[in-house]
């Protein structure tokens, strides 16, 4: 089943190009690192996808919808930047965070009744942080922080699961522990996962396809394939390669 | 009135957008002495003209590209011009108008309170109606949209909610100091609030303990209602500060 088809997307920042003729599709169950030097357009990619920004050709649909006729938006979990565009002064603890990954599936006017409350207490504890549920948000470490919004795109039972740089904020350890996590979530739930991430290995260890942009895809296909493509490892995308050997 | 400014408050200083009470309570300046100048009665002139000012603000600053504190200063400027300009064309109702800057609680009539109960209903309905979706907004405005909520809808709804309560709230403070009234119990409740709901909670307790002894304060020592409230508000702020430190 296709769930998400791009097609010759073109975005453009004022005068500059961030995406020209990006076309690639991800089918169910597929775990693609999204990967490319910083300016290539990753997350650019992502805002696109979710219409958050506008596009100046191609098109993007979602479960074999155009994405602007598209509604079930519940189906999709969506993990951002840390720290991108969280109010860092909202004074709401855990729960309340995990129970707006279920407020878009509502009408209006829109409760929260007992079972969503069973539901994130469920999630939580799935996720090893049942313990967090009353703690305040802000005082969460990078780890609980990523854990907690995993658990607000979880909750809402997404098919398909979108991460920007998930693991900027973890501390190796952590960000080993996080992947093994997503990796659980595609193979035993068979989630469909795209990741925008600077550290090729993970992509290398975890992901099944790897989509790498430098504003145009420069690839997509299989992991094993990338890693053995020469092209791949000139001075342009040395620094990605070595940074993920570095990381190792 | 107190219940109104708390709540919506607390969800405008959490989206940086406090300042749009002083904008628009500038607004209701010229509003109303619009309503004096054709001898309307002024509540009835400001509502409309402060709903369309607020739009006003959010169209400006998408259309024209400009940050929301100038385009606030816009159209605040407009509406503090337009009433000096009307009131030195009209020199009888200048001590009308000055009533009007500074409010009175004590002078407000029946006819007064109804309109006012009703609006505050109206706007705490919509407030209770599309929480969870201010919420979202003011939590995580992108994340908010990738799950499909309007968020133009929300911020349009919000500033048209605001500009209804400074309407309100000027027979109370007046024109002068009604921002005060969205502000300062937010950003007292926000020092030692954990969690939303009790953000909310201490918001409210505080707007209404300010206005409850401001009045009995001004009618026992003779001195100004509107002004002792916001200066009881601005105590119950320095106490959260100091409370936050020692906790």
């Amino acid at each position: 089943m296709n769930i998400l088809s791009v097609e010759n997307l073109g975005v453009r920042y004022e005068q500059s190009i961030a995406l020209d003729g990006v076309t690639f599709s991800v089918e169910q169950g597929d775990f693609v690192g999204i990967a490319g030097p910083n300016g290539a357009g990753k997350t650019t990619l992502i805002k696109a996808i979710f219409g958050l920004i506008p596009s100046f050709s191609g098109a993007v649909s979602l479960f074999g919808e155009a994405q602007k006729k598209f509604a079930k938006w519940q189906s999709i979990g969506y993990l951002p930047q840390k720290n991108v565009s969280v109010n860092p002064l909202f004074p709401a603890v855990v729960e309340e965070v995990v129970l707006l990954g279920l407020i878009s599936e509502k009408s209006f006017p829109k409760k929260v009744t007992k079972a969503d409350k069973k539901a994130v207490r469920e999630i939580l504890e799935e996720l090893g942080i049942g313990d967090l549920r009353k703690k305040s948000f802000t005082e969460l470490s990078g780890g609980q922080y990523q854990r907690v919004l995993l658990a607000r795109a979880l909750v809402q039972k997404p098919e398909l699961l979108i991460f920007d740089e998930p693991s900027t904020a973890l501390d190796p350890q952590s960000r080993d522990g996080f992947f093994e996590l997503l990796l659980e979530l595609n193979q035993k739930k068979g989630i469909t996962i795209l990741f925008i991430t600077h550290d090729t290995s993970y992509i290398q260890r975890y992901a099944s396809k790897i989509l790498y942009l430098d504003r145009k895809v420069m690839y997509f296909g299989t992991v094993e394939n990338f890693f053995q493509k020469k092209e791949f490892r000139d001075s342009k995308h040395q620094y990605h390669i070595h940074y993920s050997h570095s990381n190792d | 009135m107190a219940l109104t400014c708390a709540t919506l408050g607390m969800f405008l200083v959490l989206r940086r957008m406090s300042l749009i009470g002083d904008g628009l309570s500038h607004v209701s300046f010229g509003a109303i002495a619009l309503g004096l100048f054709f001898g309307v009665y002024p509540l009835y002139i400001a509502v409309p003209v402060v709903m369309i000012g607020s739009y006003f603000i959010l169209k400006i600053t998408e259309k024209a590209k400009v940050y929301g504190d100038a385009s606030i200063g816009i159209v605040s400027a407009v509406g503090i011009s337009g009433g000096v300009i009307l009131a030195s064309l009209s020199k009888g109702f200048n001590v009308d108008l000055f009533s009007y800057l500074f409010g009175n609680i004590l002078a407000i009539s029946e006819t007064e309170v109804i309109f006012s109960v009703t609006l505050s209903f109206l706007v705490l309905s919509m407030l209770y109606f599309f929480y969870w979706d201010l919420f979202s907004a003011t939590f995580d405005e992108e994340y908010a949209k990738t799950t499909g909520i309007h968020t133009n809808f929300i911020n349009i709804l919000l500033t048209l909610l605001t500009a209804v309560t400074v309407v309100l709230s000027i027979k109370v403070v007046g024109v002068m100091l009604v921002s005060a009234l969205l502000i300062l119990p937010s950003v007292s409740a926000l020092q030692i609030a954990r969690g939303f709901k009790q953000a909310l909670f201490l918001s409210i307790l505080f707007s209404l303990l300010s206005v409850f002894f401001g009045i009995i304060f001004s009618f026992l020592f003779d001195i100004p209602a509107g002004a002792t409230i916001v200066m009881l508000s601005v105590i119950f702020f320095m106490l959260t500060l100091v409370y936050k430190k020692l906790g």
